[in-house]
């Protein structure tokens, strides 16, 4: 547990677009999905998932609808909307980006100075 | 687009909120039951497994509440309930509440109402099209926008500035309708006058300047809407009526929109007729500046600076032209609706002072509201304290205070408005003086209602701040712990600063009023230079009942003889104008020595009185030395004038040796002095002395007609007889009967709306110190009750404790009441300009301000103190 890292404030938007674009899915599902293609490396505080979906289903990235969960249980599943779909475009290149620049940054040895 | 689908999305959720709740719920518990499926899986009973998945899901409520945040349904559901919590609250204490909003209720609509007048006087310009440009040209060195009709024709015909120049004069006509004969307000004007302020008529049409063809050439009216509406009954059939006007037929062309009321305010005729009917010879006079003003429409991207040149260009002309009628002429433009400076310096200082004590007075309400809500802040201090403690954030708190302080603004505020709407619409409808077409419109428009809403608002969260500093100190463990103690501050608070400030303004006003009240009361019963006393006036003109010529001083007699003959009349006079009346001429005289008489070349500018032999006597003005006039000093005799002491200072430079000296007039007839008379007031109750000459009315006839009747009857017994005796005399010639000091109304109109105004505003200073001062010593009583408890326990008598309890509020009642008391007697100076003998270096005033603060003070604190004389020692640490 300890080696997992903290969220950077905005990325969990990001993270549950990125989730959800490889199929629809209910709120726990979204959860074990980011653990599953982060390698479990990321904390994410369980009950903090849904003040993200509601917010991204409230700008128009997602869309929810009830159904009945692998488990035949009643969950509500959400999905990308086209809208949500661009966005994540958009995010993961801006994302890309940023992390290129900083991470070589980062890397910048003495004398390519 | 993108607001409105945001707040219908926002009010959606409000109404979705059960729903969206349940929804929720669902959706949560779906989650817990999914993560303990799968910690079943793992092999953990079922029971165990969902314990653990709901403590591994974090508090459920908290994120809740963060989705409906993250919905945007939170912020007015927080509202709702904020205000529901407020409402409990206020309830929960009535006194408190009923007290705030009454404050809040009385500022505001003094604010609102002062505004308004100020906003009808000063902001608003004349009701008519594109206002802004329209400007009246004024004569500097006269102090007045009087001008001749033929240099009102040059000025008309050789500017190149204006759209239209046009002038205008006012006069009381007699109407006659073959029965009751009735007098009406007319502006005679130019007959460009509608066309040049762009008016259109509201029925029929108006006169214009090609149907002037020289003298009596347009025998045209037009009504009013106001007299259309009152006389005739809004009957469109008036239209082509002739009507007598003095006794002259004019036929009614059209009636003028209901918003316009002449070109001037305060003053609204009832008719408006060429001003090529008016008499003759004053008409061709280059001399003779009888038009009361000359106004119009600035052309487009003409500056006033531009037009002021233009204007006096055409003066420097006049000069040379006309070298001795127009001795000086220059101009400049200043703005019609108050008649220049002359109504307008008072007015904007009047009101702008008057608004300042009105913002003084709201910032003194705020100031005892906010330490009204410091106090509460600080009762409440352990429920604040319990709030934090269970997770609340101090920003939520602090949310529902000022939803507490806007809720009792707003309520404060709309109570306030309406009371002050309902006493502008009485304003409105008041008409001060029976005698004069004069109205003050001051209804509020939509300016005020935002100023109203505004200044509701900024007080509201003015007073709400004070608390802020308090509630973000508070240490919820701190005060849970110990309980709210209250540290005994000895510095000079904020909180206090504002109460010696608030109580100063008190004092002030207090102060000014007396200082007004006592001013008007005293300048009643003072010398006048005549007699105020069993005096009865009769007002009238006789060209409105048509006398003209020779017929005017033979009914004149006949009306004197007419009067003397009532039983219990002492004398009758006689007068053209009276002192302190209206509408008084002035003229330029010269020494017996001067030759070339332009008007720069005059000695004096003196008040001249045309009056009948007994008119000294009658109106009680003494005679110091000389002669009165008789009935033989007429057009055959040489001609005679009695003049006052402040007169024959100026032109013979002795009062004592000007009988049997002459002196001369601007046309160079030369007058002997024959008799001295005291000095009086002739414009207003304030002026300096001013020369002034009586003179014989049948040497200089004058239809203008005051009869002064000196008589000990009761006054309308009088009147009844006076009306009837005259009646007799010319049943068709309409008049106005009234007291002597009736006839002051006007003059005393200023000084009396000033003390009027001043007292309002200090009563309602006097209650805001009231209520600061009591809330401030009620809370340092119940703040210190537990030490003053202690303190009787071991001892202490009852003064001491008073002391104790009482001291700080008192010694800052002392404190501000001096400052304001100073501070009162400094602006009684800035008083004496409007009220007649306004010293504050009066005892009387003095003690009177004094005792006034004193009493404040005792009532203000005479429930806290004996709430602390009443404190049972035992009680209260049993208690505690």
């Amino acid at each position: 547990m300890t080696n997992q890292a903290q969220l950077l404030p905005g990325t969990l938007d990001l993270l549950i677009l990125r989730a959800v674009s490889l199929g629809p899915l209910h709120g726990y599902g979204v959860l074990l999905r980011i653990g599953q293609i982060s390698g479990n490396a990321l904390l994410i505080e369980q009950g903090a998932l849904y003040p993200g979906l509601f917010r991204l289903v409230r700008q128009g990235l997602l869309k929810a609808s009830w159904g009945t969960s692998e488990n035949n249980r009643r969950a509500k599943f959400y999905e990308l909307t086209v809208a949500g779909r661009k966005s994540l475009r958009e995010e993961t290149a801006s994302w890309n980006r940023l992390a290129t620049a900083i991470g070589s940054a980062l890397a910048a040895q003495p004398e390519e100075v | 687009m993108k607001l409105l689908d945001s707040l219908r999305f926002r009010i959606a959720t409000l109404f979705q909120r059960s729903r969206m709740s349940a929804e929720l719920e669902a959706e949560l518990r779906s989650h817990i039951q999914h993560r303990a499926d799968d910690l079943e899986c793992s092999g953990i009973e079922r029971a165990e497994a969902e314990r653990r998945a709901r403590i591994e899901f974090g508090g459920q409520e908290k994120f809740k509440e963060e989705c409906h945040e993250a919905l945007g349904g939170n912020f007015i559901e927080g509202l709702i309930q904020d205000v529901r919590l407020s409402i409990r609250m206020l309830r929960k204490s009535p006194g408190f509440t009923i007290a705030a909003v009454l404050t809040l209720a009385l500022a505001i609509g003094a604010n609102a109402v002062v505004f308004s007048v100020m906003n009808a006087f000063i902001l608003q310009p004349l009701n008519v099209p594109q206002a802004q440009s329209l400007y009246a040209i004024w004569r500097p060195d006269a102090s007045d926008a009087h001008m001749s009709y033929p240099d009102y024709l040059d000025l008309r015909d050789r500017n190149r500035s204006f759209d239209g120049l046009i002038a205008w004069n006012m006069y009381e006509a007699g109407l006659d309708t073959g029965k009751d004969p009735s007098s009406v307000w007319v502006y005679e004007t130019s007959g460009n006058y509608f066309d040049a302020l762009r008016l259109q008529p509201y029925r029929g049409n108006f006169f214009h300047a090609s149907d002037e063809h020289g003298p009596n050439s347009a025998p045209f009216a037009v009504l009013t809407y106001a007299y259309w509406h009152r006389h005739f009954q809004d009957d469109p059939g008036v239209l082509g009526r002739v009507v007598q006007l003095d006794k002259r037929p004019f036929t009614i062309l059209g009636v003028a929109p209901p918003e316009f009321h002449g070109t001037i305010l305060f003053f609204s005729p009832d008719f408006f007729v060429p001003i090529v009917n008016h008499a003759q010879d004053e008409l061709n006079a280059r001399g003779n500046r009888w038009v009361f003003m000359t106004m119009g429409h600035l052309k487009p991207g003409v500056t006033p600076e531009q037009a002021t040149a233009d204007l006096n260009s055409i003066g420097s002309y006049f000069e040379k032209a006309y070298p001795k009628d127009d001795g000086k002429m220059r101009f400049s433009l200043t703005r019609p609706s108050l008649y220049g400076d002359y109504l307008g310096r008072p007015v904007r200082a009047f009101m702008t002072g008057l608004m300042l004590l009105a913002g003084l007075i709201l910032l003194a309400a705020c100031a005892n509201l906010g330490s009204l809500f410091a106090a509460r802040a600080a009762d409440r201090s352990r429920e604040v304290a319990l709030r934090l403690a269970l997770g609340s954030t101090r920003k939520r708190i602090l949310r529902q205070l000022f939803t507490e302080a806007l809720l009792i603004s707003l309520v404060g505020g709309a109570v306030g408005l309406v009371g002050g709407v309902l006493l502008l619409h009485g304003l409105s409808a008041w008409q001060p003086f029976a005698r004069w077409p004069i109205h003050l419109a001051v209804n509020p428009d939509a300016n005020v209602y935002a100023v109203a809403v505004l200044l509701t608002l900024a007080s509201g969260f003015l007073f709400g701040a004070v608390p802020v500093r308090q509630v973000l100190r508070t240490n919820p463990y701190e005060v849970v712990k110990a309980g709210s103690t209250g540290r005994v501050g000895r510095r000079v608070t904020v909180r206090e600063l504002l109460l010696v400030v608030q109580i100063a303004i008190c004092a002030v006003l207090v102060t000014s009023s007396m200082v007004a009240v006592r001013g008007l009361a005293r300048s009643l019963h003072n010398d006048f230079g005549f007699e105020m006393r069993n005096t009865m006036m009769v007002d009238t003109d006789l060209g409105m009942a048509g006398y003209s010529g020779d017929r005017v001083p033979i009914m004149q007699k006949r009306m004197i003889d007419a009067l003397q003959a009532i039983p219990g009349v002492e004398s009758v006079g006689l007068a053209d104008t009276v002192p302190l009346g209206e509408g008084q001429n002035g003229s330029p005289v010269f020494t017996d020595n001067t030759s070339d008489l332009r008007s720069s070349n005059a000695a004096a500018d003196a008040i001249l009185f045309k009056v009948s032999p007994e008119y000294l006597h009658a109106a009680g003005t003494a005679l110091l030395s000389g002669r009165t006039f008789t009935w033989h000093d007429d057009k055959d005799t040489p001609r005679v004038a009695v003049v006052n002491q402040e007169f024959a200072r100026r032109i013979f430079s002795s009062p004592t040796n000007a009988i049997g000296r002459y002196f001369k007039m601007p046309d160079g007839t030369r007058i002997e002095v024959v008799g001295i008379v005291e000095d009086g007031k002739y414009g207003s109750l304030t002026e300096d002395p001013q020369p002034a000459m009586f003179v014989p009315i049948l040497q200089s006839p004058s239809t203008s007609t005051w009869l002064v009747v000196r008589s000990s009857r009761d006054p309308q017994q009088l009147a009844a007889a006076i009306r009837s005796t005259l009646q007799q005399v010319d049943a068709g010639l309409p008049f106005y009967i009234q007291t002597r000091y009736k006839t002051l109304d006007i003059t005393l109109f200023g000084p009396r709306m000033a003390t009027i105004s001043l007292g309002v505003l200090g009563v309602l200073g006097a209650m805001l110190s009231v209520t600061g001062i009591f809330g401030m010593a009620a809370y340092s009583v119940s703040k210190r009750l537990r030490e003053l408890g202690i303190r009787m326990a071991l001892g202490a008598q009852r003064n001491e404790v008073l002391r104790a309890a009482l001291g700080r509020p008192f010694k800052l009642l002392a404190f501000g009441s001096l400052a304001g008391l100073i501070l009162g007697i400094l602006a009684s100076r800035v008083l004496a300009f409007l009220v007649y003998q306004a010293t504050p270096r009066d005892p009387l005033v003095l003690g009177g301000a004094v005792l006034a603060m004193t009493l404040l003070g005792l009532l203000a604190t005479w429930i806290p103190a004996q709430r602390a004389l009443r404190i049972d020692p035992l009680r209260l640490l049993r208690e505690e």
